[in-house]
């Protein structure tokens, strides 16, 4: 469904993502984990159209689309739910949700796609009139993800979906993960906390300074004796 | 008491073709963080386009100003196009320039193609004066302030109403997530052009009609006042440059009734002083974070 080769992404002298390759097959859940500062957002936003790799391949569905804008690719079915929630923080929740289906004409689809949302987070669905920026950093992260599922996407990016909560929705969150998946979704999975990553990940790709120094099925990622002193702290 | 009312009813006329200016401003800003220092010259085409229209093609005061509204449209997308879009990725003061220098190239080639000489408006409306309680108003302003208030309503509903709307706020909170939201974000922009230029040129028709005089340097002054407004307001805010303009229209106003005439201009900058000296962020403004 995506293949990534050999991705070179600059910040200007910085050599961010040095020939990072990998690919994520249909309905699988692929994680990307390593420390702060490793790539992992580089290589999603570069996916997303948002950064511009120097050289290298994207290929989703068969096609190219490392040069292709954003917003065409997000159409596409390909949706990058961004780290830090970056929810409309002046809108309401529904206005929000709206805006995930921009591109949508499909009345009906989009009505299921929200009743769906609503049924995954009740949470959203009890505060569809409340502007996000005053919901909790849980609920942010919920409206993120709902936001992106409205969408409808074939595949979804995750960017530290975790990241700043608490042991409890961590768990509810990657709990939601699963599910989606199980509807059909395929789901690109980035994150720091490895060992919530590796519980429900298919197959895993470990990324160090940018580049991917491990791969393979998460369960022998995990049970990797240095993947485990680095990353699971064992 | 009929006096502060009679000038109020000149300041609020005066303050709506500020705010409608003014709006022009804050989207523009709100949007790509630029002070479009032409727009104060699309406004001057506004009123050229209209007085053709009327004086021309002998159009009625409506069918004119929406000529007037969609030639300045298609004006501002090209301006964003050519002049902007270029350089949206470089430094904001190499963006201000070249506003500065658009605006020049508008009012220099408006000079060249109309000469300087003031024109006066074709007479659309014979002037009626209305009495009341001692108050006289007049068809004119009760035309301005109708106009005004109903594009202002029609520019509330796109932007809170309609998907394009939504899309306008979201590019303005965050461009980048906007457009994992499969929004396009050049689309949006020119849009946002477009809607204020279009308000602009509404202002310019309606001046022309009001003072009966215009002239291709006539953009200047209403423009910085414009963009006063929408700073007292709170620049990006929309609401902010209806109150704005408002304000300084019922301020000038009253400079010019309490004081000399040639106060009238020194009023604006006054304010912008004080905005920027006691509440930086405008009246309804919030103090946020500069976007990195
Ligand atoms: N906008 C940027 N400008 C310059 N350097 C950046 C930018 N974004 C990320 N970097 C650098 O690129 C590297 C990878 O960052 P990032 O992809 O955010 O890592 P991760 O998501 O794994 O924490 C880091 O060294 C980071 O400092
Ligand atoms: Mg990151």
């Amino acid at each position: 469904m995506l293949t990534v080769e050999n991705l070179n992404v600059y910040y200007g002298g910085i050599h961010a993502l040095k020939g990072v390759s990998f690919q994520v097959r249909q309905r699988e859940i692929v994680t990307l984990i390593g420390a702060n500062g490793a790539g992992k957002t580089t290589t999603l936003k570069t996916i997303s159209g948002l950064v511009r790799a120097r050289n290298g391949k994207i290929s989703y569905q068969d096609r190219d689309i490392s040069s292709t804008p954003a917003h065409i690719i997000a159409r596409d079915g390909l949706c990058h739910v961004p780290e830090g929630r970056r929810v409309f923080a002046n809108m309401t929740v529904a206005e929000n949700l709206a805006l995930g289906a921009y591109h949508r004409r499909d009345q009906q689809g989009i009505k299921r796609d929200l009743e769906w949302v609503y049924e995954l987070f009740p949470r959203l669905a009890e505060r569809r009139q409340q502007l996000a920026g005053t919901l909790s950093g849980g609920e942010q992260q919920m409206l993120a993800i709902g936001r992106g599922l409205m969408s409808h996407p074939r595949l979804l990016l995750l960017d530290e979906p975790s990241m700043g909560l608490a042991p409890l929705l961590v768990r509810e969150i990657f709990e939601i993960v699963k599910q989606i998946n199980a509807s059909g979704m395929t789901v690109l999975l980035v994150e720091q906390n490895a060992h919530m990553a590796l519980s429900v990940a298919d197959t895993a790709y470990v990324l160090e300074t940018g580049r991917i120094v491990f791969s393979g099925p998460a369960r022998e990622v995990a049970a990797n004796k240095q993947v485990r002193e680095a990353y699971l702290g064992a | 008491m009929q006096e502060v009312i009679q000038q109020l009813v000149n300041g609020i006329s005066l303050g709506s073709i500020y705010g409608l200016i003014a709006l022009g401003y804050t989207m523009v800003y709100g949007i790509i963080r630029l002070i479009n220092f032409a727009h104060g010259d699309i406004y001057m085409i506004g009123a050229f386009v209209g007085y053709f229209a009327i004086r021309n093609f002998n159009l009625s005061f409506l069918p004119a100003l929406l000529v007037a509204m969609a030639v300045c449209a298609a004006l501002g997308t090209a301006i964003e196009r050519l002049a902007y879009r270029p350089l949206r990725n470089s430094t904001r003061i190499a963006a201000l320039i070249t506003a500065i220098g658009v605006s020049f190239l508008i009012q220099n080639a408006a000079l060249l193609a109309w000469t300087p000489d003031p024109r006066s408006y074709p007479d659309v409306f014979p002037l009626r004066t209305y009495e009341i309680g001692g108050v006289f108003v007049d068809n004119r302003q009760i035309t301005i302030l109708s106009v005004a208030v109903a594009l202002m309503v029609v520019l509330h509903y796109i932007v809170n109403f309609t998907q394009i709307g939504r899309a306008m706020r979201a590019v303005a909170i965050d461009a980048d997530t906007a457009r994992l939201m499969g929004i396009d974000v050049d689309r949006v922009i020119s849009f946002t052009f477009a809607l204020g230029s279009a308000l602009a040129a509404a202002a310019g028709v309606l001046v022309g009609i009001y003072y009966n005089r215009i002239e291709p340097t006539m953009g200047a002054m209403p423009g910085l006042k414009a963009f006063v407004a929408a700073v007292l307001g709170g620049i990006g805010v929309i609401p902010g440059a209806m109150l704005g303009g408002l304000v300084m229209g019922v301020a000038e106003v009253a400079v010019v009734a309490l004081t000399a005439s040639t106060w009238k201009d020194a009023v604006a900058f006054a304010i912008l002083i004080v905005i920027l000296l006691v509440k930086p962020a405008g009246l309804l403004g919030r103090q946020v974070r500069e976007k990195v």
